[in-house]
């Protein structure tokens, strides 16, 4: 089982590679890259990469897949096809189900559902307490070995630091990250928007940074005097790049995302109190915007992730302080981000392609992010000319929550190989196919 | 000029023309309620529903008189004995009672941006009585009409704002209209109850209240809401009226002879104004009460009534 994807601009960042040439897969793997394998190739089945990009497959590390428990506003199935359909081709899902991924069982019908139904790679992340209470640990050692890749009580963070400090050294051995949602919720209770100008406009008690700062602060020390590796999730602050930058410089094991949103949105959004504005941590200000771009392009921010978090529509439509927390982020983020962040030269090709490939691969120890032989035939092809308008009614994923809905974006995935089948093509005439 | 808008949901987006057409037709309609027969044809056949999800004496009154002074049908929802007690979401409350055909829903709700969520939603006109810590646009006006009375004009004036602006949707409202009227405006108040960033809405911030009211024309007072001390926003209501209550000795060491003091109500005898202060001569509190229905019989009758191109009655 061969295929040869012909012609195209194979971006690899893991290896520095930029070149226009052709790639063969070979029985799920990466065989080999070059100029004009198809003289030498037989049999193959061709793929036209010719004016695209093809680069490695995008990987996710932080989506809410909502099953079991919430299938109403996601499930395994639509998730990962929202994925594969955002030119990602892999996901690590967030352990905030009904009942939350606490136990091997949940882990394990996790995976089994992933491999029954899912489009591409599911690695799920683990809880770092029983039922997200912040009381008492999971059972970290099982949850790893059944093959949660990650630990987190995202969205509901651990106030309490001692039991957090005992989570970063009985997962040590593990070689998996703990992923904080940084967040004080005594600054933060009661908030819904980022606390600033527009939120004394608007009428709602704010959120301020500190609220992230702290926890932020508070984590990287645990980091440093536990030896873990903390990530820490959707950074949304000036204050916490750098925070994590000055950690970094140190030494510490700290690593970092960022979230879509949060690169090109501001608080400003939230002006006509639509709900899909909101989500945690909430939109900033200009400052916190650039910031986050800057630590994104000098490697202060390892990675992207979406923060995917679909909702139904009730939940998301009425009194913007009652309705709940989160956007979908699948199908727009890759777009979202050539529109707004490479095609004005803020962020270059390569950067944002190893942001969202090798960037996460590495630091969940996670097969893919690179084209290099022997590697899985995970792959993403691009066409940074594709234009299309953002519509939720397209979106594969049950949740329509986005906050880009009607934006005119340029440039966008075109396919989606995972272990060498193509999972997702864009239909002709450039709006997404079904 | 002629009223353009299908809603009155704040004062930030109005234009001061806006307002002081606002104004003047709540002036003339005002004569309405001197009358023997306190009733004009205007807006007979016109339904107006009163939708409040929080407890209201004074607002929720007063825009029913105003309704039916101009011969209204008018409607009351409280969340109490509504569906709303039932769970009922306040879109599918709105969409019901819309297909009721209302003319214009007059609505108050605890969440800031309430007000324009229904008007996004409602093909009928909506009124903001109360959004959260938003806006309340009405009680703005209604405050602008008193000042204007009294003074004469409200160009140049210099007000100052005291006590819980964080929380206040009165503040806000009153803040936009009078920025945008050529007021000058400082607020006042312990700096936990002063919202971030207020600087930008073009106020000057005080946290001292005897500098604060020194040589403006007009102090409002504003409510202080029990729950801030257990939010831990302030230390007792008993410091809270030692360094924030407006008395009378206070009144007279600082403010000048001609100053008028205003509260948007209920008040809280003792804590954020004394009681000889609140009954007191500088007091113009139930002249604000009066020029409420005033002020709610003109935006109800620009907005449900104008269309007809009517002149004022």
């Amino acid at each position: 089982m061969k295929l040869l994807i012909r012609n195209g601009r194979v971006i690899d960042p893991a290896s520095g590679t930029d070149l226009q040439q052709d790639l063969l897969v070979e029985d799920g793997l990466i065989a080999r890259s070059g100029p004009r394998l198809e003289r030498t190739v037989a049999g193959a089945e061709v793929l036209d990469a010719g004016g695209k990009v093809v680069c490695p497959g995008l990987i996710d590390m932080h989506v809410h897949l909502r099953e079991p428990g919430h299938e109403y506003k996601e499930t395994i199935e639509t998730g990962t096809r929202a994925a594969a359909a955002g030119g990602f081709t892999a996901v690590c899902c967030m352990a905030n189900t009904e009942p939350a991924n606490d136990t091997r069982a949940v882990t394990d019908y996790i995976l089994a559902q992933a491999r029954a139904a899912g489009a591409v790679r599911v690695y799920p992340i683990g809880a770092v307490t029983r039922g997200l209470g912040g009381k008492e640990l999971a059972e970290l050692a099982e949850l790893a070995e059944a093959g949660c890749v990650a630990f987190s009580d995202d969205g509901r963070p651990v106030m309490n630091a001692e039991l957090y400090r005992r989570a970063m050294e009985y997962t040590l051995p593990f070689g998996c990250p703990v992923i904080s949602h940084a967040e004080d919720t005594n600054l933060s209770h009661g908030g819904c928007m980022n606390e600033g100008a527009v939120s004394t406009e608007l009428g709602f008690r704010g959120i301020p940074s500190a609220a992230e700062d702290t926890m932020v602060a508070r984590d990287i020390l645990l980091a440093e005097l536990t030896g873990a590796h903390v990530h820490i999730a959707h950074l949304s602050t000036a204050g916490a790049v750098r925070l994590v930058r000055e950690a970094k410089a140190r030494g510490a094991r700290v690593t970092a995302e960022a979230a879509p949103h949060h690169l090109v949105l501001t608080d400003e959004a939230v002006r006509g109190y639509d709900p899909n504005t909101k989500m945690s941590p909430p939109l900033r200000t200009r400052r916190d915007v650039d910031a986050l771009v800057e630590g994104l392009v000098d490697g202060t921010i390892d990675c992207v992730a979406t923060d995917h978090a679909p909702h139904a529509q009730s939940e998301k439509e009425g009194e913007y302080d009652g309705a709940a927390n989160g956007v979908v982020g699948l199908e727009t983020a890759v777009p979202v981000l050539l529109d707004r962040l490479v095609r004005p030269g803020r962020l270059d090709l390569g950067t944002l392609i190893a942001r969202m490939s090798i960037g996460p691969a590495r630091l969940l120890s996670l097969p893919g992010g690179t084209l290099a032989p022997g590697a899985p035939a995970d792959i993403t092809i691009l066409d940074l000319d594709r234009e299309l308008t953002v519509d939720a009614a397209t979106f594969r994923s049950k949740g329509r929550n986005t906050p880009f809905g009607g934006w005119r974006v340029r440039g966008a995935p075109v396919a989606t190989i995972v272990g060498g089948t193509i999972v997702w093509r864009a239909a002709a005439g450039g709006e997404p196919g079904r | 000029m002629a009223w353009k808008r299908k809603d009155l949901l704040g004062i930030r987006e109005l234009d001061p023309a806006e307002i002081t057409l606002l104004l003047d037709t709540a002036a003339s309609l005002r004569e309405i309620g001197t009358r023997e027969i306190k009733k004009v044809p205007t807006l007979r056949g016109k339904t107006i529903v009163n939708l409040f999800y929080e407890p209201s004496t004074r607002t929720r009154t007063s825009f029913e008189i105003a309704g039916k002074w101009l011969s209204a049908d008018v409607i009351n929802f409280s969340a109490s004995t509504s569906s709303a007690g039932k769970g009922e979401t306040l879109l599918d409350t709105a969409r019901n009672i819309e297909a009721m055909r209302p003319d214009v829903v007059v609505v108050r709700h605890s969440s800031a941006g309430a007000a324009e969520l229904l008007a996004r939603t409602l093909r009928c006109s909506v009124v903001n009585a109360g959004d959260g810590a938003h806006e309340h646009p009405t009680q703005a006006l209604l405050d602008l009409l008193t000042i204007r009375e009294r003074k004469g004009h409200l160009e140049g004036l210099q007000v100052a704002i005291v006590g819980d602006v964080a929380h206040s949707r009165v503040a806000r409202s009153n803040i936009y209209g009078m920025r945008k009227l050529g007021m000058t405006v400082t607020v006042a108040g312990p700096p936990t109850l002063i919202p971030p960033q207020v600087q930008e809405l073009g106020v000057k911030v005080s946290h001292r209240l005897e500098d604060a009211i020194r040589d403006v024309d007009v102090i409002m007072m504003l409510r202080l809401q029990h729950e801030r001390m257990s939010a831990g926003l302030i230390p007792s209501l008993r410091e809270y009226a030692r360094y924030w209550g407006l008395t009378l000795d206070r009144l007279r060491a600082s403010a000048r002879s001609d100053v008028v003091i205003m509260h948007p109500g209920p008040v809280n005898r003792g804590i954020e104004l004394s009681p000889e202060v609140a009954d007191g001569p500088y007091s113009v509190i139930l002249e604000q009460t009066q020029n409420g229905v005033a002020v709610r019989m003109a935006a109800l009758f620009l907005l449900a009534g104008a269309k007809a191109s009517q002149e004022v009655p």
